[in-house]
């Protein structure tokens, strides 16, 4: 039954598709002061391997509850972790509107980031799927969760910003 | 190759101290090969998990020792195995999933099958076969079923922690991590059940060594990360206890959280930030465990292959898995116990936002243990210096010293004979 996707309407999917299209943006261009904007107030963030997420075990690399905790991240991968710079570049394909629920579109996408380290090649850094909870605030779409199922077995040394 | 020769040679370690470690010996192939066999295959005991991994039998669990994969099982007795993944037939690794329950264990190409145990149970045409009223083929008559099971290991577990060793004559477990040090393993493992909160594995491009030291150096936390300094969870002003064990191989990070800010632990350290506020800190809504008995963090390191983490809420194994002389793989385990009420639990799985490969306080371990294995192959004739606190090797009642490094070293020259 595709009910429930077949209700959002061509301009409310391909404003689905710039919210991504601006996170991705917003991430890749390292304009991290604005990725707390993406998600409501109350909200929920979770990067989190795919084993401990097909197991049930709550642990997540990275777990957050409020556009708060999103601003202290901001801060630490900004002015407290050292860290090796690079840049990210997100590809972001098939996003798909999963059902309706209440006010609220529940989406999935695959996600792929690349990442760039000075005097480096190119890598693939982390991929997965974001598993999101879309609502409409204060006049935009929001995010009011989103949780990374990374596939990546493992990570990299470290990540630092948001995926 | 022949290891110990380029382990005896004499430029390794011209600088005959413990305090000065050469470059090479983060570098060198052969001498890796050499700690591979000696601390990881021979004489060591290492950490293959917890028991509550393994709860039923059947349970199993793949993991590594060394470079060698080995699978942790619970069998039919409710006994725990470790064995050895590889067939002993041709040598496949047949065990490919990270964890699963089984009666067998069965090798994909010839179905050569085994009990729990390691034991050979099962091999196809074993007698041969009739083919037009003629038997043909089979196994020769002296082939003997108990010589070819898969390799077994020694295996103990202490309150709940599961240990293997490929060296049968390795001492008791409890021995082989001291008096000095057991209390504080069994501070925190004092037979409570525990409950897998989940894992979290990073690769870090650095020497399998310099975790350990990462975690006998009471030096650097202060300094490296903010969040420790800033919020008081590790500086120079607490009240803290370093400890090891009577060869110097393991060692305890003791200490106490004070409130934090300004103070002389902060004055001139670069990472302290005097006006750093959270704008939501439930991610350091720390209560106090009757456990605890006061430190509010203890740092184990049992060498060669784990760290065990109690820091405030967060409580979690590190398994150090060696890959090569300039890589190591690093399985965090976070744990909670049986007891804990359903807040406690949601207080240890925010707490570990300080923790693992994306963690305010171990994301940059991992960046600055890159960074110094850059550094070593780059100038391989160069050491580098532990001399905080003197030359001396012993326990201590301050965190101003890099003398575990330096215990760490004398047992390495010991054992690796360099």
């Amino acid at each position: 039954m595709n009910a429930p996707a077949a209700m959002i309407d061509v301009a409310l999917r391909l404003e689905i598709h710039d919210l991504y299209a601006a996170y991705s943006a917003c991430l890749d261009h390292g304009a991290l002061d604005e990725w707390p904007e993406f998600f409501t107030e109350e909200c929920v963030y979770k990067l989190v391997p795919r084993e401990n997420f097909d197991r049930g075990l709550p642990l997540a690399t990275l777990s957050f509850e409020s556009r708060g905790m999103l601003k202290d991240r901001v801060y630490g991968a900004t002015q407290t972790l050292f860290h090796q710079p690079y840049y990210q570049r997100h590809i972001v394909s098939g996003v798909r509107v999963t059902g309706v629920e209440g006010g609220a579109i529940r989406t999935e996408a695959n996600y792929l980031v690349v990442r760039t380290k000075k005097n480096e090649l190119s890598e693939v850094f982390n991929c997965g799927r974001y598993i999101d909870r879309i609502v409409r605030d204060e006049g935009r779409l929001r995010f009011a969760e989103k949780i990374c199922v990374f596939d990546s077995e493992l990570i990299p040394n470290s990540i630092i910003y948001p995926v | 190759m022949n290891a110990p020769d380029a382990a005896h040679s004499p430029d390794l370690w011209p600088d005959a101290r413990e305090s000065r470690v050469p470059y090479r010996a983060y570098t060198d192939p052969d001498l890796y090969r050499e700690e591979l066999e000696r601390f990881f295959y021979r004489g060591h005991w290492c950490y293959v998990g917890l028991e509550a991994e393994v709860p039923n039998p059947g349970d199993f669990k793949r993991t590594v020792i060394g470079e060698r994969s080995v699978i942790l099982v619970r069998a039919e007795d409710g006994s725990l195995a470790v064995v050895e993944n590889h067939c002993a037939h041709r040598g496949v690794r047949f065990c490919q999933k990270e964890f699963g329950n089984a009666k067998r264990f069965v090798c994909p190409y010839h179905q050569w099958n085994y009990d729990l145990k390691g034991n050979l149970v099962g091999v196809p045409f074993r007698n041969g076969f009739v083919v037009e009223g003629r038997k043909v083929g089979g196994m020769p008559p002296d082939f003997d079923m108990k010589a070819h099971g898969l390799t077994q290991l020694k295996v103990e577990a202490h309150n709940g922690v599961v240990f293997a060793s490929f060296d049968h004559d390795v001492p008791p477990l409890r021995d082989y991590l001291g008096a000095d040090v057991a209390p504080w393993f069994e501070r925190v493992f004092n037979g409570r059940k525990l409950v897998v909160l989940g894992y979290s594995r990073q690769r870090i491009p650095g020497n399998w060594k310099l975790m350990q030291e990462n975690i006998k150096d009471p030096y650097h936390p202060g300094l490296l990360h903010t969040w420790f300094v800033t919020f008081g969870l590790w500086r120079a002003d607490q009240r803290s206890q370093m400890v090891m064990d009577a060869h110097g191989r393991h060692a305890a990070m003791i200490s106490r959280r004070n409130q934090g800010g300004e103070g002389e632990a902060t004055r001139g350290v670069a990472s302290f930030r005097q006006n750093m506020k959270l704008n939501d800190d439930r991610v350091l809504d720390v209560v106090p465990e009757p456990w605890w008995n006061g430190p509010t963090v203890t740092m184990l390191t049992l060498f060669p292959s784990v760290i065990v983490q109690q820091q405030v809420n967060s409580v979690s194994t590190r398994h150090i898995v060696p890959r090569g002389p300039g890589t190591f793989d690093f399985y965090w385990t976070h744990f909670g116990f049986a007891d804990d009420t359903p807040e406690m639990t949601r207080r240890r799985l925010r707490q570990a936002n300080l923790f693992g490969p994306a963690g305010y306080v171990s994301a940059d371990d991992g960046e600055v243990i890159e960074m110094q294995q850059q550094g070593f192959g780059q100038d391989p004739g160069n050491r580098t210096l532990s001399e905080l606190g003197g030359r001396e090797i012993g326990p201590t009642d301050h965190m101003v010293t890099e003398t575990l490094i330096r215990g760490l070293y004398r047992y390495y020259r010991g054992v690796m004979d360099v």
